[in-house]
């Protein structure tokens, strides 16, 4: 069985013990909530889009480290990254995460920084839906812009 | 005779498994129990010699089997002291027995301006069946709200039950552990002329259940969590009401006869059991009657409130105010069903480290998110406790909760 260590990643315990971008945002921005039915985690994700442009992000809600933390480091990635190149990143994500998706597949080059530290989850398979549930929620809160 | 733990636990073929040379500590019976040889044998044995249809043909073989069906009935209905036989009526689970409830007997009973009452520790099966039934036929549905130590707070409950037609409970709450007080219960229901529906999934696996000494109207209980298969479950119902209640589900053998106008009913049971039934579920259910009944349910009972003073004991005293207990202290008034807060860690990533420790508890809401709120938790950590675990099995829930605790401050 895979450690401890390989899902509990240090950066990954930093984000949870200190998310980033925590918060909401009024009118104009957008949002969208999601829930994880099996464990009661909640999230809402509230996205500014300016000039085709992510100019802010905030996240509420509250539940595990790794959904947590996955949309704090959500959060700090796409923040001043077009709406395109978001959309890119989501499905560079769920594609690292083991999720099938229909269409063309993942640009695999796009660059997934801190989140790569998510990568353990995926020996984890309960917990991808926590790693996910951020990523879902803000694809659902862009198709409202 | 005394609970002779090592000969139970040696019925049990999953707890001598071992997960990366580590012994497997069950703590989630109340989610749903192992099985035992009795169980497992009992089920392949007919598969292989006695297998055949049942109340429908007239070989030997489809006989047999009718009377291994009908014979797990019987074992059920002497197991929870009904009456009658026909009074037991299997279903696929306990939240289907619900259903049926909420809808043949709802159906004919409740209409716009009657209401019902729950209460707030109730799991979603004993309260959504009832919701949908509201949205389509407006009655109105009122709660019982608990005490600070979660029991149910009775104090207004007659002016609840007043008017209503039904007060439906659980006998043992799922997140809180807590055993409410059945007969009580039923009695007040019935001075306010309201029937009581019984959730028994919680109790009837862990205590003696005597549906008449209640004088419930209705009781529904699962088999896959007293030590039986999945994918059947039961209802047992006052037979007056049974006869009554339309049908709940119709096709083959719920039926008299059927004409090209419309169709006439069977006899108690068969017109609850449309269908072919879970017949191999059912030997296997009048097995685990067997296992319980050998061993006693007070045996059972005062083995598991041993575990749960121990339990109590155990992660109050060394864990202190890192761990926070739902429910009451009291283990008189409590099952073996432990849900708790843990320092300021995610039930999710609790249950994550216990389980590299091959502990198995459940993360999350339970199926009773009207609770969880009132606790003012997204999720909890639930271990729970049954007639095969050890006090070895408490220290080593306390150890990977040790472990979770210096995980998650480094």
């Amino acid at each position: 069985m895979p450690g401890l260590e390989d899902l509990y990643r240090e950066i990954i315990l930093d984000h949870y013990k200190n998310p980033r971008n925590r918060g909401h945002l009024d009118a104009p921005a957008v949002s969208a909530k999601g829930h994880n039915p099996l464990c009661g985690d909640e999230i809402e994700v509230f996205v500014l889009v300016e000039d085709g442009r992510v100019a802010d992000v905030r996240i509420s809600g509250q539940g595990c480290s790794i959904s947590q933390s996955s949309a704090s480091m959500m959060s700090a990635a796409i923040k001043g990254k077009t709406v395109e190149e978001v959309r890119a990143l989501v499905s560079r994500f769920r594609h690292m995460m083991s999720i099938e998706e229909e269409g063309p597949a993942p640009d695999t080059t796009v660059a997934l920084g801190d989140l790569e530290a998510l990568q353990g989850v995926v020996k984890f398979p309960v917990r991808i839906k926590c790693a996910v549930l951020a990523w879902n929620t803000l694809t659902e809160a862009l198709s409202n812009t | 005779m005394a609970h002779d733990l090592s000969s139970v636990r040696a019925d049990f073929p999953v707890l001598a498994e071992l997960i990366d040379g580590k012994p497997l500590v069950y703590l989630d019976s109340a989610n749903t129990s192992q099985k035992p040889h009795a169980v497992i044998d009992a089920m392949s044995c007919f598969l292989e010699h006695s297998y055949g249809p049942t109340n429908r043909s007239a070989y030997r073989l489809a006989a047999d089997a009718t009377d291994a069906y009908e014979g797990a009935r019987v074992k059920v209905a002497r197991f929870v002291n009904a009456a009658k036989p026909h009074e037991i009526v299997f279903t696929k689970n306990a939240t289907e027995s619900l259903n049926l409830v909420a809808r043949a007997w709802g159906s004919t009973n409740l209409s716009s301006g009657d209401a019902i009452v729950l209460t707030h520790m109730e799991h979603h099966a004993n309260i959504v069946p009832w919701q949908m039934m509201a949205a389509e036929r407006g009655f109105e549905i009122r709660w019982v709200p608990l005490t600070a130590d979660g029991l149910l707070d009775l104090t207004d409950l007659d002016r609840l039950l007043d008017g209503a037609k039904a007060l439906s409970f659980t006998a043992m709450s799922n997140v809180l552990g807590t055993i409410n007080p059945v007969r009580e219960l039923c009695a007040a229901a019935h001075a306010h002329g309201a029937i009581a529906v019984v959730d028994g999934c919680q109790s009837v696996p862990h205590m003696p259940t005597d549906v008449r000494e209640w004088d419930a109207d209705f009781v529904a209980f699962s088999s896959h969590k007293m030590v039986g298969p999945s994918g059947i479950g039961l209802l047992w119902g006052r037979e007056s009401l049974l006869e009554s209640m339309p049908p709940f589900l119709g096709g083959g053998s719920m039926i008299s006869d059927v004409r090209l106008d419309g169709f006439e009913c069977a006899e108690l049971p068969a017109k609850f059991e449309a269908g072919t039934q879970p017949i191999v579920e059912a030997v296997g259910l009048g097995a685990a009657v067997d296992y319980l009944s050998a061993l006693g349910m007070d045996n059972v009972r005062a083995h598991e409130v041993a575990l749960t003073v121990e339990a109590l004991d155990k992660l109050k005293g060394r864990f202190g105010d890192d761990i926070e207990i739902h429910g009451s202290p009291d283990a008189s008034v409590r099952g073996a069903t432990i849900s708790f807060a843990f320092r300021d860690v995610h039930p999710h990533d609790v249950s994550q480290v216990l389980d590299q420790h091959n502990v198995c508890v459940r993360a999350g809401h339970h199926c009773a998110k009207p609770l969880m709120r009132l606790l003012g938790a997204n999720a909890t950590v639930r271990a729970s406790f049954y007639l095969y675990n050890t006090s070895d099995e408490i220290d080593t829930l306390c150890d990977a909760l040790g472990e979770t605790a210096e995980f998650f401050s480094a």
